[in-house]
């Protein structure tokens, strides 16, 4: 735009089961809003193109990449981040313990985008569970440390005992 | 990098967008957003209006309209497709091809709508939108509607036949009857990747077992996806095969093919020979191939 106009609106958006209300430019991306606007910087920014996946938060139970979509557009959206898969007294979830144990995160900077990944993953119980499966789904979340084993391993570890925690209640 | 500024748009109706589109210079429509967001980010495009089709209602979903025409709505998400049902079974090479679209992040978001008019050479969606001679619907606030075919869709590298003022709305796909093979196979260097070249087929039989209707598509290959009409015909009245396949997959090596700094014409050209013969030995030889297309 030639005459540069500050483009903002207010946006509201339940955020790890907390109404936000807050104002945003419209060319903030969810991510970014999500970290400045928020405060919330457990979701984290790698390429700002969508290759990496680090930025993965779910928005209305589906995970997405951070980068390329709008603050904007999660208007209304209920958003999940890393930071509401532990319980509040700091307790790992099943799936966090299970990265612990396996050594599956070294320098860590794409673990919150795997778990939000796998956040969406282990909610669906329609898919047979292998590694296959497993490698298929974190395809689009890069790793330069690990070399993707230990994640495979606690990712199929925490999905299993999961699915069998989920069968003992049904 | 961050995207630079623009006028951000919302429009809940499918008019209200139009007439937007139409009254602006340099305006973008974002669909899912899986490759304009990157281009905006990366400030590739620096629209000065940016109307989000997302709050649109009506836009996304499957129907099946009589006749057994199925039009999908151009914001209809990849993923919601890859899920669907009928649609596996009336058109599981979608399915195949649909799973090899970047990563189930970008599925979430991704439309069918948005990579059709984003065009790109080596995309599934439109290969398989130009493997079934798809109709594409657009709409415009000043003309109205119009249906335009696959084949005709691609004006040039990466751009849509459509003018500035008009959206895609929907694609209209006529499924094959009866039993028809199928495969859609890609070949990249990293899983997610948009292949170098796809090729994707579907192969129906009389009930001697002759080939009665070929389709082959390439991807990756011109600077848009392409018919491998010569192919085609050679399989038509033919026994399925070893020897027929690798004389219509030899016919891939006549095409024009994209040369760049990473891959030369005729890389591309011998890649293609290969992954049409692959394409259609799988066709032939799993179950899976078997299922109606």
């Amino acid at each position: 735009m030639s005459d540069t106009v500050l483009d903002e609106r207010d946006i509201a958006l339940t955020v790890n089961g907390r109404p936000r209300r807050a104002r945003c430019e419209t060319r903030t991306n969810l991510v970014d809003f999500l970290r400045h606007g928020l405060g919330l910087t457990g979701s984290h920014v790698g390429c700002e193109h969508g290759v990496c996946g680090a930025c993965t938060v779910l928005v209305d139970g589906a995970a997405i990449r951070g980068c390329l979509m709008l603050a904007v557009q999660a208007d209304g959206a209920v958003v999940e981040t890393v930071e509401s898969l532990a319980d509040d007294d700091g307790t790992l979830s099943i799936m966090q313990a299970a990265f612990a144990k396996h050594h599956a995160l070294q320098c860590g900077y794409c673990t919150p985008g795997i778990l939000m990944t796998l956040a969406e993953v282990e909610r669906d119980d329609t898919v047979e569970l292998s590694e296959d499966f497993v490698r298929e789904a974190l395809s689009g979340n890069l790793c330069r440390c690990t070399g993707y084993q230990n994640i495979v391993d606690a990712a199929m570890d925490a999905l299993t005992a999961i699915r069998n925690a989920k069968g003992g209640t049904a | 990098m961050k995207c630079g500024p623009f006028r951000y748009h919302a429009p809940t109706e499918l008019g209200e967008a139009l007439e937007l589109l139409g009254g602006m210079d340099n305006a973008k429509a974002l669909a899912g957003g899986q490759s304009l967001m990157a281009m905006l980010n990366l400030r590739y495009a620096m629209p000065d209006d940016l109307i989000d089709l997302n709050r649109i209602t009506g836009l996304a979903g499957v129907e099946e309209e009589p006749g057994g025409v199925i039009r999908i709505g151009a914001m209809t998400r990849q993923r919601v497709l890859e899920r669907h049902a009928g649609l596996q079974h009336s058109m599981p090479i979608l399915r195949q091809a649909l799973l090899q679209v970047g990563h189930i992040q970008t599925r979430n978001r991704g439309t069918i709508g948005g990579s059709l008019c984003h065009l790109d050479p080596a995309a599934e969606q439109p290969a398989i939108a130009l493997l079934y001679e798809a109709e594409i619907e657009a709409a415009s606030a000043a003309r109205g509607s119009r249906r335009i075919g696959m084949a005709d869709f691609p004006a040039f590298y990466m751009t849509p036949a459509i003018e500035p003022d008009e959206l895609v709305t929907a694609i209209r796909f006529r499924p094959w009857l009866g039993q028809v093979r199928h495969c859609f196979l890609e070949f990249a260097r990293r899983h997610g990747d948009f292949a170098i070249v796809s090729a994707g087929c579907l192969v129906a039989c009389d009930a001697a077992g002759r080939i009665e209707r070929a389709s082959i598509v390439l991807g990756g290959v011109g600077s848009a996806p392409l018919r491998l009409v010569a192919g085609e015909a050679l399989l038509k009245g033919e026994v399925p095969g070893d020897a027929v396949f690798r004389a219509a997959a030899a016919t891939a090596g006549d095409i024009e093919a994209m040369d760049d700094a990473t891959y030369s014409s005729t890389y591309r050209r011998h890649l293609a020979q290969v992954m049409v013969r692959r394409c259609l030995e799988k066709a032939f030889a799993s179950e899976e191939g078997a299922a109606a297309a």
